[in-house]
């Protein structure tokens, strides 16, 4: 990598920990409600895969998303005003924090119910398959989602199919409050085994191990060799949600994972020692983050509510006749779309 | 027009669809080589006309509900087969949470053109085989959720569902899939939310779909022995409700019975009886009645598992008692 990207991978990752930090201020402004789950720790899982990824692969992530969104290509003031729950919004205020979306990017959603999007990305995986179109599935999950049914429903088939998808574990070693060692087991790395899947042990810290171990998962898939398993071991600084109080997690466990902070380390171990960007550089860089993060919240806090008049929008795509008959009060949505429903498929 | 089977009907849709888009594809369990393909032989032959594009799954219902939505999404039409409506169960989150959500919670961003296929029904199978769900798919929004009752009705929605661009819950029957009706051999389109009379009549109207269909024609062919003419309103289409029809044949009968398969209480009935009672309540000469499943656990007993249906005789008994009664 040349060093305007290695600069671009750090950018990213200090936007989301910018983006991260002020969104729970503005939670604790009663600006965003409802849960907000934030990716402060695990910065160097998104930034690393996305740089991974061709533009036009498949991305399918949990509810922990604001930093895929960004890494992916949504605009901080798309995903704010999504937080903020505002038309401007990525969803136009539907879907909130938990469920950013942006298909012009292949951003195929973030998804709440834990394990229920994997079946999804190995549906994604199986059209790239059935229709030769060449894309890579990127399915990630947290350690919690590999103990339901789907999880190993979708591993099963994958294999089975020999799809071209990665199954990536963002392994911080907690299911909300409940540790690794309390929820599974068997070690991470050890699920693939079960599928005869290829697996690799990844350093969720260390953006280019991140990328590195990814780029190696989608050459894989590319050549047609089918899934592949990585258990990206990773903390999350802050609780499960801003609603979580973080007490049952050991305060020298959090400081000593702070030691190993992706985005120190990556300045510290990659950009300084190579002499590719100068102590002033990083904080031109941090300035110009606030700056942009700041600017988000602005275009969020002005911009408007969604009209209540589109609340029907969308709830079919193809409408049909008679829908206004009967108590069900169902309108035909308004027909305005900028962007197609699922992008182009060629 | 040849008289063909509802489950002949079924296939021939396939078939067209199958030949007319490349991205259709049939995804379930057993529909390839078991007993010549299909548990119930729906799909039997299409897996040698149509190599690679009708595959057997595992049995993991949550994943053929799953991977459909994902592969819709990816620009596929897959129709995806549940054994039975039982099995659903298991995809329910898939079938409510992902494939009824996409489109209005990502804002039109995302669609899923996907069929799921799958019969209600009972034969002895006792309470875990034996049930009836039109219900809760109907309760649902983002879901489109059809249910026909005869072959020329089948084939139509059918195509017509996979021709969509929202995920359709198609509910066959089990004992409909040998029923006989005529069948053009031209092609024909249905649409989905438009219901039908499959019988006129001026005393009676019986709103009903699906194998209770049947169950009212076979009931209103005793009544008009006795002169009574009773008018059948088929749904056709349970979500979204089309109740134009039935409206229109209450302001000619003023008396309506609704006959629904499934369990009465929170029942589609409900919906039905209280939404025509808000658009026509001078017109009613009697309260509207409802002939249901009865509420318990299906018992694999033969007795026991006819006296849980509802079937013609309980539409007569229905129909007698409300005219019969003075209000």
């Amino acid at each position: 990598m040349d060093k305007e990207n290695l600069v671009a991978l750090y950018r990213q990752m200090v936007l989301i920990r910018v983006f991260e930090d002020r969104a729970a201020e503005m939670y604790a402004k009663a600006k965003i409600a409802g849960f907000l789950h934030l990716y402060n720790g695990q910065e160097a899982v998104a930034v690393g895969a996305v740089s991974a990824l061709h533009p036009d692969d498949d991305v399918v992530v949990n509810y922990r998303d604001h930093g895929w969104a960004l890494a992916r290509g949504s605009s901080a003031r798309a995903v704010m005003a999504e937080l903020f729950g505002r038309a401007t919004g990525t969803t136009g205020g539907r879907g909130g924090s938990m469920h950013l979306v942006d298909v012009r990017n292949r951003f195929w959603g973030g998804y709440a119910i834990v394990g229920g999007h994997l079946p999804l990305a190995a549906g994604l995986a199986a059209a790239a398959q059935y229709l030769k179109t060449g894309r890579v599935t990127l399915c990630s999950m947290g350690d919690g989602s590999t103990n339901i049914g789907t999880f190993h429903a979708a591993m099963n088939w994958a294999k089975l199919w020999n799809l071209p998808i990665i199954f990536m574990v963002e392994n911080n070693q907690y299911a909300m409050g409940t540790h690794y060692d309390v929820h599974s087991a068997v070690p991470m790395i050890q699920k693939a085994a079960g599928y005869n899947m290829y697996a690799e042990q990844v350093d969720g810290m260390d953006v280019m191990a991140v990328r590195e171990a990814v780029c190696r998962a989608a050459e894989r898939a590319r050549r047609g060799e089918g899934p592949s398993f990585l258990d990206v071991v990773t903390y999350r600084y802050r609780g499960h949600s801003m609603a979580d109080p973080d007490v049952q997690r050991d305060k020298a466990e959090i400081a000593r994972w702070k030691e190993r902070d992706p985005i120190t380390r990556f300045a510290t171990e990659v950009l300084l020692k190579r002499n590719l960007v100068t102590p002033k550089d990083l904080d031109d860089i941090q300035k110009s983050v606030e700056q942009e993060v700041e600017d988000a919240i602005e275009f969020a806090d002005k911009s408007p509510e969604p009209a209540l008049d589109t609340l029907y929008d969308y709830i079919y795509q193809q409408p049909v006749r008679n829908m206004q008959i009967a108590g069900s009060l169902i309108r035909p949505p308004t027909i305005a779309k900028s962007v197609p429903a699922n992008g182009k498929h060629a | 027009m040849a008289e063909i089977t509802y489950r002949e009907a079924l296939k021939r849709a396939l078939r067209e669809e199958m030949q007319r888009d490349p991205t259709v594809v049939i995804w379930g369990e057993d529909v390839v080589a078991y007993a010549g393909g299909g548990a119930y032989g729906v799909t039997s032959g299409l897996a040698k006309e149509f190599p690679g594009r009708v595959r057997d799954t595992p049995i993991a219902e949550e994943a053929i509900i799953g991977v459909g939505i994902g592969a819709a999404m990816g620009g596929m039409r897959p129709v995806c087969e549940i054994m039975t409506v039982n099995f659903t169960l298991v995809a329910w989150d898939q079938i409510v949470n992902h494939a009824a959500k996409q489109s209005h919670m990502f804002n039109g961003q995302i669609k899923v053109p996907m069929v799921i296929r799958t019969p209600n029904g009972h034969g002895r199978t006792a309470a875990t085989h034996s049930q009836n769900f039109d219900a809760w798919f109907a309760h649902v929004p983002g879901l489109k959720v059809v249910a026909p009752s005869t072959p020329y009705d089948a084939k139509g929605l059918l195509k017509t569902s996979i021709r969509d661009d929202d995920p359709v819950v198609f509910l066959e029957h089990l004992q409909l899939y040998g029923t006989r009706g005529e069948v053009p051999d031209e092609e024909y389109l249905i649409p989905i939310g438009v219901s039908d009379y499959k019988r006129r009549g001026k005393d009676v109207t019986l709103v009903t779909w699906g194998r209770m269909t049947m169950e009212s024609l076979k009931a209103a062919r005793v009544l008009a022995e006795e002169g009574v003419d009773v008018e059948i309103v088929d749904l056709r289409t349970l979500r979204p409700l089309d109740l134009s029809l039935a409206l229109e044949s209450v302001h000619k009968t003023n008396r309506v019975i609704v006959v629904e398969e499934g369990w009465r209480t929170a029942g589609l009935g409900a919906e039905i009886a209280a939404s025509l009672q808000e658009m026509a309540f001078n017109d009613l000469d009697a309260p509207i009645a409802r002939v249901a499943g009865l509420e318990v656990p299906m018992p694999y007993a033969k007795n026991l598992e006819r006296a849980t249906l509802p079937f013609a005789e309980d539409v007569v008994a229905a129909v007698h008692a409300m005219l019969q009664k003075q209000y």
